[in-house]
């Protein structure tokens, strides 16, 4: 049972949302594994919310590993970083699983100094000091995390410096966010078990340079040795560990707000108008790297996972590696793959061309077989309300999908269709299979600006 | 293109792949026509009862509507040339439902005309489950009801030639209102009585929405606004004549008012679609029994009280649009 600790003001939960099966056991008790350095990697220059780096690099160029190869064009932008030791080739374009076309730098790789095991240790090995961080200046922490090209690696890849720099907006508490709440995806799991370290040191890196003061690190409650692990490390920093109650989509900021702080996001809003700032565990370890290693973030962890593959693992990999590497590095799929998913099976988007590279926002690779994906086809809505019944957002699902369809713009401001966070919870229930999400994405891409 | 293009660079055979939207799994159980047959389970204990009661009446009525009601979807799809799709079983339902609400003494072709209402008029002319206002079912009853009044008036419940007994006997609401007898409660709770053949067996309809409830194939906010009308205002009427023999007990239990309230009302596409639109919807059912059983001319005011509210139905979505977590007003960042 979840335990609602007396010292947060949350219950420890949120209202609706869904429980879909965990299946975790695919990749949970695999330890962190890296990726053999791919013969090529292909990085976007947009990975992330916001506009696409620059790049900085000439075809035919001799680049190191973590070597800026495209500058972030503006605040709201990202640089990315070789992720090998190669040489680059003329700018390409790829088309990314969520269907955007970016611009990539190829690099060939050569010869690679660091590799195997010994990129894992210089990764996440070694010390990381929890006292005496007050030496880290603040400007000095969002400028580390701005060099380092770090955007949320929970999944939304917004640039993390941004966060780091709520300007006006008074931060008073920095939300660790590792509930990991889409099944199958492991890796943020085996990163608090394996290395609690580096997320607490960047947490408290993160907090200072936010200047919240106080840092609590949220769990789902599915995952109890992790949140030991991460309890143990954080020992003496003043550091909260919180388990919260495991229901999709209890990782998201609005839900994570409420039911750590009983605090609403209000709706359009960011977290830090209610004096929040929420980070990945991931993003944290990210942090603590550039600031006290200058390491820029060429790699993560990545769970490649589920019944589809031969050999579910977790793997640290180059950003621009392709999906077929990984997959390939898993023993491949399996006869009855039937569907590749960046990402988890909720939010994820499929895969069409497994040669598309992996942006820093991915957490994991869930192969789907014929038996786990649903092929019903679509029926008429039966107005059965299950949809409204599981929005975290306490949105009307059906009406907003409708007035999408049929591009009723006013019907769908009545209904606040920008609201929605694009979950999945409605779709996953709704008994005449409509591709809520779908039509819902759609919708808010068309409709015009008030 | 992307496949091939996959299937190029991979040196290993690989299955194909597909690209969909997601969410890329789904509950799995929960289908249309799940939702369907467990109405259909859930008013098993009816059926039971109604057959036991009324022999040879219910089965007539039931196989008739349900036959009916099931030829008739089937017909105005392929009319409207679409693949029919009586495999959802809302057809059935409407036919068990329509079948439950005459009563058994009404001849076949109250059955036959008020299926093909119920589908034709109910259904089909707004475009098929999902788009219709009314609840089908009532509407085949309404449509029967006017055609054929004197074959469907609280007198025609009765036989007194009939060799079941429960035939020979006036309906409990038409007994009250003629000679002012009651009923004893546990001839109204184990269903041994006349009246509509779904109506009489307020156990029955307990047990089945009970499974209902938990299955939530029915949303629990629409019964509980009908009973709570309903039973408040009960109160209220018995208060205002004390000494009544007829309680608010023989309200709640009587008539059709608990199968209306697990059964017809909970229909989901003619109901609200928010909890607390539901919870309205039930209010709204329950209050309209209430009048039309004091005030009205019939006896029974169930059907004409969902139909009702079902027209309201819009009305209360756009009452209750809810609150969304983080408040309405779209903040500009
Ligand atoms: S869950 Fe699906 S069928 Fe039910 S109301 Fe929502 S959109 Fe309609
Ligand atoms: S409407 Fe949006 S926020 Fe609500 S459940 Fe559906 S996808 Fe999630």
């Amino acid at each position: 049972m979840t335990m609602a600790p007396e010292e947060i003001p949350g219950k420890g939960t949120f209202e609706r949302g869904v429980h879909p099966a965990g299946r975790k056991s695919y990749a949970a008790d695999t330890p962190i594994e890296v990726l053999p350095t791919p013969d090529k990697v292909e990085v976007p220059l947009l990975q992330h919310t916001g506009k696409p780096a620059e790049s900085v690099v000439k075809p035919r160029q001799e680049v190191a590993l973590g070597e800026l190869v495209g500058k972030a064009s503006g605040f709201i932008s990202a640089s990315v970083h070789a992720t090998v030791d190669g040489t680059t080739q003329a700018v390409s374009v790829a088309t990314l699983p969520n269907a955007r076309h970016v611009q990539t730098i190829p690099i060939k790789s050569g010869e690679q100094p660091l590799a195997g095991d010994a990129l894992k240790q210089d990764h996440f090995g070694g010390d990381w000091p929890s006292s005496g961080l007050e030496q880290h200046d603040v400007q000095r922490i969002r400028d580390a995390a701005a060099d380092a090209g770090i955007v949320g690696l929970g999944g939304a890849a917004f640039p993390t410096h941004v966060k780091l720099s709520p300007g006006e907006a008074k931060i008073d508490t920095l939300l660790v966010n590792g509930c990991e709440c889409e099944p199958y995806l492991t890796s943020d799991y085996r990163l608090m078990l394996e290395f609690p370290a580096p997320v607490v040191t960047g947490a408290l890196l993160a907090a200072r340079a936010c200047g919240a003061d106080r840092i609590v690190v949220a769990i789902e409650d599915n995952k109890p040795r992790a949140a030991d692990a991460v309890r143990r490390a954080a020992e003496g920093t003043g550091i909260e560990v919180v388990e919260v109650e495991t229901r999709y989509p209890m990782g998201g900021e609005r839900q994570l707000t409420v039911a750590v702080l009983d605090r609403e996001v209000p709706t359009g809003g960011l977290p830090m108008h209610v004096g929040v700032v929420v980070l990945n565990v991931s993003t944290a370890a990210a942090v603590a790297r550039a600031v006290l290693r200058g390491k820029p973030l060429t790699h993560r962890v990545v769970s490649v996972t589920g019944r589809g593959l031969k050999r579910p693992a977790n793997v640290l990999a180059p950003v621009g590696a392709s999906y077929a590497s990984l997959i390939e590095h898993c023993g491949g799929l399996t006869d009855d793959a039937a569907r590749v998913v960046a990402g988890g099976p909720m939010m994820g988007f499929a895969v069409g061309d497994t040669e598309a590279p992996l942006t820093k926002g991915i957490g994991g690779v869930t192969v789907l077989t014929r038996d786990d994906v649903r092929t019903a086809e679509e029926t008429q809505c039966v107005r059965c309300g299950r949809c409204v019944d599981v929005c975290p957002l306490h949105l009307v699902p059906t009406k907003m999908a409708l007035a999408a369809r049929n591009k009723d713009w006013e019907q769908a401001r009545r209904y606040y269709l920008t609201a929605c966070c694009e979950c999945g919870c409605c779709a996953y229930v709704c008994p005449a299979a409509i591709p809520l999400v779908q039509l819902m994405r759609a919708g808010k891409a068309e409709m015009p600006p008030e | 293109m992307a496949e091939a293009e996959a299937k190029k660079t991979e040196s290993q055979s690989r299955p194909a792949l597909e690209v969909a939207p997601g969410p890329h799994v789904h509950h799995g159980a929960l289908t249309t026509r799940r939702m369907m047959l467990d109405v259909i389970i859930a008013l098993a204990p009816v059926l039971l009862v109604s057959v036991a009661v009324f022999r040879l009446y219910a089965l007539k009525q039931i196989v008739l509507c349900v036959a009916c009601c099931v030829a008739a979807e089937a017909v105005f799809d392929l009319m409207r040339h679409r693949r029919p799709k009586i495999d959802n079983l809302s057809a059935v339902v409407t036919g068990l439902i329509l079948a439950l609400s005459l009563p058994g003494t009404a001849p076949w072709y109250v059955a036959v005309v008020g299926s093909a209402a119920g589908i034709g008029l109910g259904k089909v002319v707004f475009g098929g489950l999902g788009h219709n206002i009314f609840n089908p079912a009532m509407v085949g009853r309404a449509f029967v009801m006017i055609c054929f009044a004197s074959a469907m008036g609280a007198t025609a419940y009765q036989d007194e030639t009939s060799a079941v007994h429960a035939v020979t006997q006036a309906t409990p609401l038409t007994q009250l209102e003629q000679t002012g007898e009651t009923t004893e409660l546990w001839r109204l709770f184990v269903g041994n009585t006349n009246g509509s053949l779904g109506e009489t067996s307020a156990l029955a309809c307990l047990l089945g929405g009970l499974y209902l409830l938990i299955r939530r194939s029915a949303a629990w906010q629409i019964p509980a606004g009908v009973l709570l009308a309903t039973g408040a205002l009960a109160v209220v009427q018995n208060a205002m004549n004390p000494g009544a023999d007829w309680t608010a007990a023989h309200h709640l239990l009587g008539g059709a008012l608990l199968f209306g309230a697990f059964y017809i009302a909970t229909d989901p596409v003619s109901s609200p679609l928010t909890p607390m639109g539901r919870f309205i919807f039930g209010l709204g059912i329950g209050a309209l029994v209430m009048l039309l059983r004091v005030f009205g001319g019939y006896p029974e005011g169930v059907m004409f009280a969902v139909l009702l509210m079902n027209s309201v139905t819009p009305l209360i979505n756009r009452w209750t649009i809810p609150r969304p977590v983080g408040g309405p007003v779209e903040r500009k960042t």
